[in-house]
């Protein structure tokens, strides 16, 4: 039998969801047997592959290169999991949306830096920042929501572990907690 | 006190023909959620989240401002009034910038509790994200406008507890907001005696003290059943008066 294909990414986060579930401890080693881990930051794969069972997507949406891939996970994996308060909510990784592009640019790279004061702008090979953060749901279907900024290690592995049992995770009410 | 008898969710009671359906309801055990209503304030029916179905009538009633007549069956939390409830939780949410994370009440908030206790995923309407105001010219506490669900505590505490009325809420629609004084900093307002009451009883991190970090602030409004039951009973009363 084949394993399951799983897949984690990293939007505008802190990569702190991704922190959580190496909190999961001992548990890698039984989850490493059980799956194959076929995209994440932790993995040195370039391209998102396609016939993907689940994917774990920590971080809001707020660039082009981010909105590009949560496309492309939706189209690929079968389960898209909101991984977290950002990818759930947008979370800290909104609480620039009450300021417009130019002034977080502004304010980023000349007012806040001490040499070279200049907004990047070779957009033909870095991202364009959206007008918004938007929460993961806002730009593409999204099958399961962990919260928490970050989910617990133990929400994680029930979540995972229902998955892999092929039920759909219920999670308890203590874990449908934001913040 | 004359008696009534009512039907609550399908069980029969007998209560007092005064009391509403939430004080009814919470006698026998039975869980409304509600976030405005406070004990020891005037009840307001604003939130809205305590709302019943009443057999016979077409409107939902709020259970905190609503007294039984005589035989009402009353349903406290069917399928309709669930989904009712996490519409009004998720428009509570998208309409400010509560981000929960970085909050000084995180874990501590009756907001959080209610996401979680109405069973909220995710919150279906666009996030707003309004460009509200903070106010920390107050040297012990501050506020901030971006996590206020306009629950009118802080309104109704500094009113009928404190007798103050440093607050009001000013604007209409989504342009509604908190104001103290005449609508001037808050630190400027000369009626605020600075008692700290609308911030122990502020349901989010919108009241907080100044000085507390994230996840740092417990509220704890308990202290005014103490001070309402005081004053109901006259304990404050000098000998004599």
């Amino acid at each position: 039998m084949t394993k399951p294909r799983v897949a984690t990414a990293w939007l505008s986060g802190c990569s702190g969801c991704h922190m959580s579930f190496l909190d999961i401890d001992e548990g890698l080693f039984e989850l490493a047997d059980k799956i194959d881990l076929v995209y994440s930051p932790i993995a040195d794969v370039k391209d998102f592959p396609q016939n993907v069972d689940v994917t774990l997507v920590e971080g809001a949406v707020t660039n082009s290169e981010n909105e590009e891939l949560a496309h492309t996970i939706r189209k690929n994996s079968r389960i898209v999991i909101a991984f977290g308060d950002c990818a759930s909510t947008g979370n800290v990784s909104a609480m620039r949306n009450r300021f417009t592009v130019d002034e977080i640019e502004r304010r980023a790279y000349i007012e806040l830096t001490d040499r070279n004061p200049k907004v990047p702008n070779a957009y033909e090979i870095i991202a364009t920042l959206m007008k918004k953060a938007l929460p993961l749901h806002e730009v593409i279907p999204v099958d399961l929501f962990l919260h928490g900024c970050p989910p617990s290690a133990e929400e994680i592995w029930l979540a995972v572990t229902e998955l892999l049992a092929g039920r759909t995770p219920v999670l308890p009410s203590a874990y449908l907690r934001f913040g | 006190m004359p008696n009534i008898t009512l039907t609550l969710d399908g069980e029969q009671y007998s209560a007092d023909a005064n009391d509403t359906i939430l004080t009814i309801a919470r006698e026998h055990g039975v869980n409304i959620p509600t976030l405005c209503h406070l004990d020891g304030l005037s009840p307001i029916g604003a939130c809205r989240l305590c709302l019943v179905e009443i057999e016979g009538s077409p409107k939902l009633q709020p259970a905190c401002t609503t007294v039984p007549a005589e035989g009402m069956v009353i349903h406290t939390n069917t399928e309709k009034l669930q989904r009712y409830r996490r519409m009004i939780v998720e428009m509570m949410i998208s309409e400010g910038n509560h981000h929960c994370a970085v909050c000084v009440v995180n874990s501590s908030c009756e907001l959080q509790d209610l996401a979680s206790e109405v069973g909220l995923t995710h919150v279906r309407f666009p996030y707003l994200f309004p460009g509200k105001s903070l106010d920390a010219s107050h040297k012990s506490y501050a506020i901030d406008r971006n996590r206020c669900v306009l629950c009118n505590r802080c309104v109704r505490v500094c009113h009928e507890v404190e007798g103050a009325h440093v607050w009001d809420i000013a604007g209409r629609g989504l342009g509604c907001t908190i104001i103290s004084g005449m609508n001037q900093p808050w630190g400027e307002s000369e009626a605020c005696t600075s008692c700290g009451k609308c911030v122990r009883v502020c349901p989010t991190g919108a009241l907080i003290e100044r000085g507390v970090g994230v996840s740092e602030m417990h509220k704890g409004e308990d202290f005014l059943k103490y001070i309402v039951t005081a004053r109901n009973k006259k304990e404050w009363v000098a000998k004599g008066e």
